[in-house]
Parts: C-alpha cells; sequence; structure tokens
C-alpha cells in the first residue's frame, strides 16, 4: 500500500510522544502484539483510505440501526415470554382487566407499562426496525443508481440484497410477536397465502402452526426465528458486506485526482473512527429522541389477537405493505380444473412479488451481459449519464410505491374522500401504466441533464449577462470552468448499441440498442479547443463592445455613486 | 471497436464500450487544498476545541438525567412529575428517560464529528487499489495446491469412492424431512369441518358474551357476530374453533333477494354467512345497511348479502360459505348443520369431499 501523506500532516511533537498516553498505550500495545499479532491489523486497516461522500452514510445507518435492534432487543428478551398459554390479564391498563389474553400479550403489556424504561426499549426497538429498513433501501438505492453494483461488486450487491430480505423477515417476525390483533391477522394472511399453494399448501400451513391456525405453536417458533436464526444469518451476512468492502476499497464518485487505479478520502484512524464511530452515537440519540416523544405499536388499543375481530385500516409495518397492495389489486380470479383449486388471486401476486425481488437481484448480470464491460470499476456513475439504468430503477421503485400505496387504498379512500372502488382500479391501471411513463420520463430528464452537462463544459456557466455589440448582436458573457470543474463533466466512459453478428446475438444487439441507443456523445478534446477558440473570438466582440467592463451601467454609477 | 478502453479485451467477446474520440482528458489531478477556519485561526481553533468538549460534558449530564428519571420517575412506582401509577406517569416516565438518553448518545456523536471535522487533517490522501484478481503467479501458485491435493486425494483414480461419496451427500438432506414432518399433523379433513358440524343443532350465540339469540331479536337490517353457543373458553382448541366458526347474520328484506336458494337456508330473511374471508382469511367484519354488503377491510373483497354473498368486487372468489338455520321450539336461532363447503381461504383440495 503506498499511502502519499501530505507534508503539513508531519506534526507529532516531540513532547507528545513521551506523554503518559503514549506510554500506556506502546505496553499495552506490545501485550496485545505478543497475543494477536495486533500490529500487522493496525497496519493492514488503521489508515486505509476511504472516500467521503453524504450518500455513501445510508448503509451506515443500517447498521448503526441494527447495533441498536441488538441492544434494545436483548433488554426486551429479559423480560418477553414467547408463550400463546392463555392467562386472565390483571395488570394495570384498566381497559383490558378481565380479558382472556396470551402470555405474550400480557408480558408485551408488562413490558411497556410495568417494566422500568421498558416502554422506552420497546419503542427505539420498533423505531430503529423501521429505521433500518428504510436505510438499507435508500442505500441499495444509492448503489443501484451509481452503478457501484458493477464488478467486482456484484457478490457484494447479492449479500445486501440478501440482508434487505432477512431485514424483512427479522421485522415480520418481530412484530407478530406481542400477539395482538393487528398482527395476528398478518399471520392470518399468511396462513391463507400458504394455502393457496397447489398441493403442498394446507400441509405446510400445518407444520407452521403446529396444526390449525392459530394454535399455540407460532409464537414460540416466531421468538426462535426473531431473535437467534435471523440475526445470526444478517450478523454472518453483515460481516462478509463488510470484508468484501475492505478488500474491494470504497467506491468513489468521479473527481479530479480520482481514478479507476486509486482511492481519494481520509484514513479509518483518526478521521473515520471519530466521524463513523460519532455517526453511530448521532443514528442512536436521533432514535432514542423519536422514542422517547412518539408513541408506537400500542397492542393494548389493538386488543389481544381473536380471530373473530379485525379493524379497518388494518397495515403493516411500512417495508411489509408492498407484500399486501397486490393481495388487494388482483381480481378475484381463481379457477378449479378437475376438483382442485388454483388460486390465482394469491399465486399471482406471490409471483410478481418474486419477481420484483428477483429483477432486483440479478440486475448487475443483465447490465453486464449487455454491456459486456469485464473491467473494474471503481468510479461510481452519475446517475444521469446511466440514462436507461436509472430509469429502470426509478420505474422499479414506482411499482414498489403503487403497491405500497394499494396497501393503504382504505386510508386514501377515507382520507381524500373517494370511493374505494374507484381508487383501486386506479391504482390496477397505474400498476402497468406509470412504471412505463415514469422510465421515459426519467430517461428524458437523464438525457437532458447530459447535453446541459455538455454545454456547461464545452462553454462554461451562463452569467445572465448579456452584451449587445453596435451591430445589435447579443452575446452572453460565459464564465468558462476551471479544469477541475470540467473533469467532472467529460470524464464519463459512455457505450454504443452493437450491431448482431459477429459474436453478438440479436438478443443482445437489441438489449445494447434498448439501453444505448439514446446517447449523447461525450465531449472530445477537439470538440472543447474549438470551443475555446469560439470562446476567444466572442471574448474579443464583447470586450470591444464593452471595454472588458461587464457591470451593467447601473452596477456602474452605484460604484461611482 | 473489441478492446476495452483500457486497451484489453473483454473476456466474453464483444463490449458496448464506446471508444473515447481524441483519447478523452487527461486527468487533472487533486484540485489545490482550500484550509478551514481552524487550520488558519488560533481562535477559531480554540473555539472548535472548547465546542467539543463542551458537547461531551453534555453527554456527561444526559447520562445522568438518564439514570435519575430511571429511579425517580417510574411508571409504576415513585414519580416525581405525575401521581404513582396514573397513565401520565408512563408518559413522564418515557419521555424524560428518553430525552436524558437522546442527550447522552447523541453529544457523544456530535462532539466526535466536530472533532473529526474542525480539527482532525482534512487533506484528502490518496491510496492505490490493485487489481481483485491474484496475480498469474500467485494462481498457478494456487492451481498447483488444488490439483496436487486432489492428485493425493485420489479422486480421479476412485470413481467408487466418488460415486457413493454423491450418494451419501444427496441422501443425507431428505433426512431433513423427517424432523421436519414433526412441526405439525396433516391436515386430513380438519380444514372441512367447523363446530356448528360437529355439534348439530347449535344456538347462534352473540359473540363474546355467548347469550343465544330469538328470532324476535333480530332487527331488519341488523347484523350480529355469533358463536356457537356450545363453543366456550373450556372447549378444546377454543381459538382453531373460533377461527373457523365465526359467523355473521344479517336480516334483509326477502324481497330484495336475488338468490331462492340463499333464502331458503335463512329464516325470514335472516341469513347467516361465515364471516372469514375466502381470499385470505380475514374476519369481514363491515357490513353496509344500505347496499346489504359486506366488505372485508383487509383486501376490500365485497359481498353481496341478497344473492348468497357473491362477490361483487376485490380479490376474493368464492361466496362466503352460507350456513343454514331454523328457528327451534322456544324461538332461538339454530345452525341446522355445518357450512356447505370449507370456510376461508381457498385450498388445493377445497372442493373435494372429506
Amino acid at each position: 500500500m503506498t499511502t502519499t501523506t501530505p507534508d503539513t500532516r508531519k506534526q507529532t511533537s516531540d513532547d507528545a510522544s513521551s506523554s503518559r498516553v503514549y506510554k500506556l498505550g506502546a505496553v499495552g500495545g506490545d501485550w496485545l502484539d505478543q497475543r494477536l499479532s495486533g500490529g500487522g491489523f493496525v497496519k493492514f486497516i488503521a489508515r486505509k483510505i476511504f472516500p467521503d461522500h453524504w450518500s455513501f452514510m445510508f448503509g451506515e445507518v443500517a447498521l448503526y440501526s441494527f447495533v441498536i435492534l441488538l441492544i434494545s432487543g436483548t433488554f426486551l428478551t429479559m423480560f418477553f415470554d414467547p408463550s400463546m398459554e392463555e392467562v386472565v390479564y390483571n395488570g394495570p391498563y384498566v381497559p383490558l382487566q378481565g380479558e382472556h389474553v396470551s402470555r405474550a400479550f400480557e408480558s408485551t403489556l408488562q413490558i411497556s407499562f410495568e417494566v422500568k424504561g421498558g416502554l422506552l426499549f420497546r419503542q427505539m426497538h420498533h423505531w430503529s426496525a423501521l429505521v433500518f429498513m428504510v436505510a438499507i433501501f435508500v442505500h441499495m438505492f444509492r448503489v443501484f443508481f451509481t452503478g457501484a453494483f458493477r464488478k467486482p461488486r456484484e457478490l457484494n450487491w447479492i449479500v445486501g440484497f440478501t440482508l434487505m430480505v432477512l431485514g424483512m423477515v427479522a421485522g415480520f417476525s418481530g412484530y407478530s410477536l406481542p400477539d395482538d390483533v393487528l398482527s395476528g391477522n398478518g399471520l392470518r394472511v399468511i396462513d391463507g397465502l400458504m394455502k393457496s399453494i397447489p398441493i403442498i399448501g394446507t400441509y405446510l400451513s400445518m407444520l407452521l402452526f403446529g396444526g390449525e391456525f392459530p394454535g399455540t405453536d407460532i409464537i414460540p417458533r416466531l421468538f426462535t426465528v426473531h431473535i437467534l436464526l435471523v440475526p445470526a444469518m444478517i450478523l454472518g451476512l453483515i460481516a462478509i458486506h463488510l470484508v468484501l468492502l475492505v478488500l474491494h476499497k470504497h467506491t468513489q464518485y468521479p473527481g479530479p485526482g480520482r481514478t479507476e487505479r486509486n482511492v481519494v478520502g481520509f484514513p479509518v484512524f483518526p478521521v473515520y473512527a471519530a466521524k463513523a464511530g460519532g455517526f453511530f452515537f448521532l443514528v442512536f440519540g436521533v432514535i432514542t429522541l423519536i422514542s422517547a416523544t412518539t408513541a408506537i405499536n400500542g397492542v393494548w388499543v389493538y386488543g389481544p389477537y381473536d380471530p373473530s375481530p379485525v379493524s379497518a385500516g388494518s397495515q403493516p409495518d411500512w417495508y411489509m405493505l408492498w407484500t399486501d397492495g397486490g393481495l388487494r389489486l388482483i381480481p378475484g380470479w381463481e379457477f378449479t380444473i378437475f376438483g382442485y383449486v388454483i388460486s390465482l388471486n394469491m399465486l399471482i401476486p406471490m409471483g410478481i412479488y418474486g419477481a420484483l425481488l428477483g429483477s432486483l437481484a440479478l440486475y448487475p448480470f443483465i447490465e453486464s451481459w449487455v454491456t459486456g464491460d469485464d473491467r473494474e470499476h471503481h468510479l461510481l456513475d452519475l446517475p444521469y449519464n446511466a440514462p436507461v439504468r436509472t430509469g429502470l430503477g426509478v420505474s422499479w421503485i414506482s411499482v414498489y410505491l403503487i403497491l405500497a400505496l394499494a396497501a393503504t387504498n382504505d386510508i386514501i379512500a377515507i382520507g381524500l374522500h373517494l370511493s374505494i372502488n374507484d381508487l383501486t382500479w386506479a391504482f390496477r391501471i397505474g400498476i402497468f401504466v406509470v412504471p412505463v411513463l415514469v422510465f421515459f420520463i426519467t430517461k428524458r430528464i437523464c438525457l437532458s441533464l447530459q447535453r446541459q452537462a455538455r454545454q456547461k463544459a464545452l462553454h462554461g456557466s451562463e452569467t445572465s449577462r448579456v452584451v449587445r455589440t453596435e451591430s445589435g448582436k447579443m452575446l452572453e458573457i460565459h464564465e468558462p470552468l476551471d479544469e477541475f470543474d470540467r473533469w467532472v463533466l467529460v470524464q464519463h466512459d459512455d457505450y454504443r448499441p452493437l450491431q448482431a453478428g459477429k459474436g453478438v446475438s440479436s438478443l443482445r444487439a437489441k438489449a445494447t440498442s434498448f439501453f444505448f441507443k439514446d446517447r449523447i456523445e461525450p465531449v472530445s478534446p477537439a470538440e472543447l479547443r474549438e470551443a475555446f477558440e469560439h470562446y476567444a473570438h466572442e471574448k474579443h466582440e464583447i470586450d470591444s463592445a464593452t471595454g472588458g467592463d461587464y457591470r451593467t451601467p447601473a452596477e456602474t454609477a452605484h460604484h461611482a455613486g | 471497436m473489441n478492446t476495452n478502453l483500457d486497451g484489453t479485451t473483454p473476456a466474453r467477446g464483444v463490449s458496448a464500450i464506446a471508444p473515447k474520440e481524441g483519447g478523452g482528458f487527461p486527468n487533472p489531478g487533486l484540485p489545490p487544498h482550500v484550509h478551514r477556519q481552524a487550520d488558519v485561526s488560533k481562535a477559531a481553533e480554540k473555539r472548535a476545541e472548547r465546542l467539543v468538549a463542551a458537547m461531551f460534558l453534555l453527554s456527561v449530564i444526559g447520562t445522568a438525567i438518564f439514570i435519575v428519571a430511571y429511579f425517580l420517575v417510574t411508571p409504576t412506582g415513585t414519580n416525581i412529575f405525575a401521581e404513582e401509577g396514573s397513565p401520565s406517569a408512563l408518559w413522564w416516565s418515557n419521555l424524560v428517560t428518553g430525552l436524558g438518553l437522546a442527550i447522552a448518545v447523541f453529544f457523544i456523536g456530535a462532539a466526535a464529528v466536530h472533532w473529526a471535522k474542525t480539527l482532525m487533517p482534512d487533506e484528502e490522501m490518496v491510496e492505490e487499489r490493485h487489481d481483485i484478481r491474484s496475480s498469474d503467479e500467485t494462481r498457478e501458485i494456487a492451481v498447483g495446491i488444488i490439483t496436487d491435493g486432489l492428485e493425493e486425494s485420489g479422486i480421479a483414480r476412485r470413481p467408487v469412492i466418488v460415486t457413493a461419496m454423491v450418494a451419501a451427500f444427496a441422501a443425507l438432506p431428505i433426512a431433513v424431512l423427517a424432523p421436519l414432518s414433526t412441526l405439525g399433523p396433516l391436515p386430513g379433513n380438519k380444514l372441512h369441518h367447523t363446530f356448528w358440524g360437529h355439534n348439530p343443532g347449535q344456538r347462534l350465540a352473540r359473540d363474546h358474551d355467548g347469550t343465544p339469540i330469538k328470532l324476535s331479536d333480530v332487527a331488519m337490517n341488523s347484523i350480529f357476530h355469533v358463536m356457537p353457543e356450545g363453543l366456550t373458553e373450556e372447549t378444546p382448541h377454543f381459538l382453531e374453533e373460533r377461527a373457523k366458526a365465526a359467523t355473521v347474520i344479517v336480516r334483509i328484506d326477502p324481497k330484495l333477494s336475488k338468490n331462492p336458494e340463499s333464502m331458503a337456508n335463512g329464516v325470514d330473511g335472516i341469513l347467516a354467512f361465515s364471516k372469514i374471508c375466502t381470499h385470505v382469511g380475514c374476519p369481514v367484519a363491515l357490513y353496509e345497511q344500505q347496499t346489504h354488503h359486506m366488505l372485508c377491510p383487509c383486501h376490500q373483497s365485497t359481498f353481496d348479502v341478497t344473492d348468497g354473498a357473491k362477490v361483487i368486487f376485490g380479490p376474493a372468489h368464492r361466496p362466503l360459505p352460507q350456513l343454514p338455520i331454523e328457528v327451534d321450539d322456544e324461538g332461538y336461532l339454530v345452525a341446522t348443520g355445518d357450512f356447505p363447503e370449507p370456510i376461508g381461504p381457498s385450498f388445493w383440495d377445497t372442493h373435494k369431499d372429506k
């Protein structure tokens, strides 16, 4: 590793090296190094360079909220009893006194109302789960839109994708544990979905619930899933995610001095130890503040699970909404073949969910097949430089959002005084129309931004100052860019469609045409030279008209006065 | 045409990368560094230092608030802001302990980040990258090691062992099915029958208070949520039975009926339908008196009560199964038998008699 350290950095003063802190460090360091070979580790990691950008912090938010989940979750396990044994509630919450509830529900109420700090930790646990999923999604789409998933990071994309799916499993299994009426109906939907699977559906349902729904096994089973199985898998995959991050070194945004062969930024020690370490506490603090002031999942309001009641406005946590939307939009399609039932009203939504997730997971491989580009990529794409990818990503998000909105159609209908049937129909049509529209609009915006960047690279920034020459010609004064600013606008690679034949299949030729047919040529050095000549010529005209004074008459008067 | 921008040839044939006209632009290198306030002004540096220290101290105060509040502002015991055990005691406890903890952790973060941003070096450093792929030399050694190992194991020369090993590894996963099967019983005919069928002649009882319903109790256009009278908390598998037996009765004007068969299974326009949606099984809890529609609040399947609870909107397909009812000698509503087909979500053999 060659690290260039600016000379100004070397400020170690003599008295510092002899201070007590350093002596203590030397003794401790020696002890550890003789047992752990810590010296090599420090040498390897402590001066690793990471680039700085606000958009790189979403993954950190996900990691830190997971740590908060572990901390608050451990507290909760000390008091939660995952049992479906029926008891009569006689705790301090008056409206439910005397009701038959499960131990799981009762102990959730005990945590909320009686355990000191219990409600705070419960709310922190739920809020950080929501933040965890938001952060994962935003991080994933940062990676998507900047092309950070390209070689050599495809496998880490898959690891991250799996973490997102596991996050959903963790969330669902967790909010089912209190055994309240809202989450109970969520489990009932799972039961219905499972039963719809041809041939094996009813068997799967019986196995999951240990008999007929709801049974007395599901909460203890979900508890094991929630506190052991899924967290262990998430921890393992986070470890892999981070080891690969160090191995690949972080991607960086394009900029002067940044190349595919280097990484420009700040060292782990001390800068990121302070920044990233500090950021953990900031996330922790914000989640705690939210939990101290904002109630969430008040299961005592919903009541204990009972198979008969349900309340209108039953929505799962936000990251599960999309899985409910398809179930609301699908028409009542179900047919019988040889006396056996095929429930398309459940199988089609499940198929769509699978396709949505699958397309996301496989996208890096699809794109690399299209481009045939097998170089390593460490410089990120600016999203507008990849119009089709960006369009596809936004289009995916629009499907996701329509499904999520469809899952709240009852709330929207009440809130906006609309007919729920009309609204459902609007979503049914929208899910086909909107993604296509959104794709083309996004792609066009990207191409326009490319044109604008091209203009700016060639002619500089417009100053909004227009000069009229004696012949009546109007010229706008442009401020040329310096080479550092221009570099960001001209550095990117670009692709063009391939002809079929000569090792290119017609399918791939069509795919490259779809991706790269609409293409804005990047600025070439020859064009820039020409633009400079033009600029010099124009500047001469402007200067001879203004005498080199670009101020407006009003400004001149102001300065003179 | 057939090469990457860096002159290498793509491993998988033709790449779509466009060559850079005129060879592209040279990278201008790192721009000149701009110093921060704290780098150039001693006063600004001192100010930053004091601010960082102050924020760390604020965190200590937050910790103190948290600890004190944990014992003095409790939900059920001592509470200096509210009456002991009152609902506002819980509110105060959550708020004050939470704010204390939030201050304690947030300002450690704020201090550390401010320290890094104002006082630690902010001149960018450059580290070279290396190819992720190992060098040819390393690859050769690795291939050699694996080849030697395989050679030493004799795997290529001993096909019998290989075949037997593949058989072993193929068979073992099947063993997982055995413990999996003990997770639950087989479905059998459980999903095809409910408590109404197991105990025919059950009176229809109001859900929750368990009192039976007389014909005369049911006013026009009213709705009752009912359970079998004999289904009590002492019944084995109480919740599972409730999950299947849940029923609603509605009374409509017989003249409105579009479905004589459905009316024949009711009494004087009183019709009993399963409350469990035939889509994914939510309770169909909402009844619109004006339109005589029943609506599932989960996914908005809508059933027309005047037409045998046929689906008129939404994702459900099958009508809600109708419970046949009559009036007994004392004037109470009773079920004459079970639902004619399984209630709730459709499954593979819903339509098979079991």
